[in-house]
């Protein structure tokens, strides 16, 4: 399949995708983040945000953004300044980067890689530099405990998380992810009942889903930033907009690892695999539609979990990646292997 | 193929210029009125001691341990990952070959396990 932005002009082509993944880039955080204040309040019985933007404080996102860019940048006195400085970028742009290889629907892509998922995972996790850039520049020691407990929560998570997704590479055959959404759409069951890989994958889909938690140092994994021991982890002295990229980055890393999530477990923009969507640009809208449905669910759980499940302690969280996730991951891979030969 | 990487790399860019461009709007927009006081370290209301030697004070050593069991493991999780997309082609071969690789990756995780590094007393 191509891509729809494929046009004849080289560089008008580039223009557009630019233009659009900068676009979703900057409006689906926002969205999530707002289903973060509102859906966490009415979960704790609060309302939320009310008075900005008139509705249900809609605008209070937007409002925040300008409020930040009006603060003032304090870098502390001991803290090493060029390193300080560039953290918030380190962590921020990977995940604008990842965000280019993930498809939103049919056609819909800026490229579809050979190696897509690779591509995915090995530069979602540059931006942990960020936070240990941060954790290291600050010269404050609850900072440094944040970073060091960053750097050992998001190793010993990255291996379910790349594990997780190698049983849906098994399954489907290709690393491209806009191949793994077309492996999932013929996908039957038994050579009969089609469904999305969640269904053969599900210990795979929880690996994922939970380490994706832990990447992004989400409750109830939020160790590096426990307020209640190291008040904010490798953000407690950064202030206005450098303090906003970080939260942006937390959102955007959301939005990216929910967005594999629907890729690889979900069926993409297939509404339900077997099931075609309508050609032309209906099609493409609706395919889009649906992917970010998807997506916008599965940050919802993300935020749910935040408000249902305390916080792990360090060995607990260490013990059940590595005593745990770790080999559930590698028996779920010899499983579907098995099944993939044999059947 | 490496034009396949080019729209990558415009965002990369582009990327880093609203990043650049952001903080540089924000720190004309921004007051600044530095004092010893607000650059201190924030711990607390607690008056930061020994300042200077925050990056040389010491932290357990499990989490060295931790980093390098990761550094073995995730080499072995990029294996994985080329041999599933050949699996079909390479059939009950391509399986057992994996199966003495998983097996002799239990065993050293197994090794780990008993001397316990992996336990956080």
């Amino acid at each position: 399949m191509e891509s729809v932005l494929a046009l004849d002009n080289v560089w008008l082509a580039l223009l557009l995708k630019v233009v659009l993944l900068l676009g979703f880039f900057l409006t689906a955080p926002l969205v999530v983040g707002y289903i973060e204040h509102k859906g966490l309040a009415h979960m704790q019985s609060r309302l939320g945000p009310m008075e900005a933007g008139r509705f249900h404080g809609i605008g209070q996102l937007p409002a925040d953004g300008v409020k930040f860019l009006q603060k003032e940048d304090i870098i502390p006195a001991a803290a090493d300044r060029w390193v300080f400085s560039l953290a918030p970028g380190v962590a921020l742009v990977p995940a604008l980067v990842v965000l280019a290889v993930v498809p939103l629907g049919p056609g819909l892509w800026a490229e579809d890689l050979d190696a897509g998922i690779f591509f995915a995972l090995a530069v979602s996790s540059v931006g942990v530099l960020g936070v240990l850039m941060a954790a290291w520049a600050s010269a404050n020691k609850y900072s440094l405990m944040g970073g060091i407990r960053a750097a050992a929560q998001l190793i010993a998570y990255e291996l379910p998380l790349v594990l997780g997704a190698a049983g849906v590479v098994l399954q489907a055959q290709t690393l491209s992810l806009v191949g793994i959404v077309e492996a999932q759409h013929s996908f039957t069951l038994l050579g009969a009942v089609p469904v999305p890989y969640a269904v053969p994958q599900a210990v795979g889909l929880a690996l994922f889903f939970v380490a994706a938690l832990a990447e992004l140092s989400r409750p109830p994994f939020d160790m590096p930033i426990a307020d209640s021991e190291i008040i904010f982890g490798h953000m407690t002295e950064y202030t206005g907009l450098r303090y906003a990229f970080f939260m942006l980055a937390e959102y955007a890393g959301m939005v990216v690892l929910s967005a594999l999530a629907t890729v690889l477990f979900l069926g993409g923009w297939y509404v339900w695999p077997g099931v075609p969507l309508p050609a032309g640009p209906l099609g493409v809208l609706l395919g889009f539609g649906v992917s970010f449905g998807k997506i916008v669910t599965l940050t919802f759980v993300m935020i749910w979990f935040r408000a249902t499940f305390p916080r792990l302690r360090e060995d607990q969280l260490q013990r059940m990646s590595w005593l745990f996730l770790i080999p559930l991951a590698l028996l779920n891979i010899v499983g579907v292997a098995v099944a993939k030969v044999y059947g | 193929m490496l034009a396949d990487y080019l729209p990558l790399f415009v965002l990369f860019v582009l990327a880093l210029a609203f990043v650049g461009l952001s903080l540089l709007v924000a720190s004309r927009l921004g007051p600044s009125a530095p004092n010893p006081t607000k650059n201190a370290a924030y711990e607390s209301g607690i008056i930061p001691e020994r300042v200077n030697d925050v990056r040389a004070s010491r932290f357990t050593v499990k989490f060295y341990l931790v980093a390098m069991l990761f550094i073995i493991f995730d080499v072995e999780a990029v294996f994985f990952h080329p041999w599933a997309v050949s699996l079909r082609s390479l059939g009950w071969y391509g399986l057992v070959v994996m199966a003495i690789f998983v097996a002799l990756l239990f065993e050293s995780y197994y090794y780990i396990l008993r001397r316990g590094g992996l336990d956080w007393d």
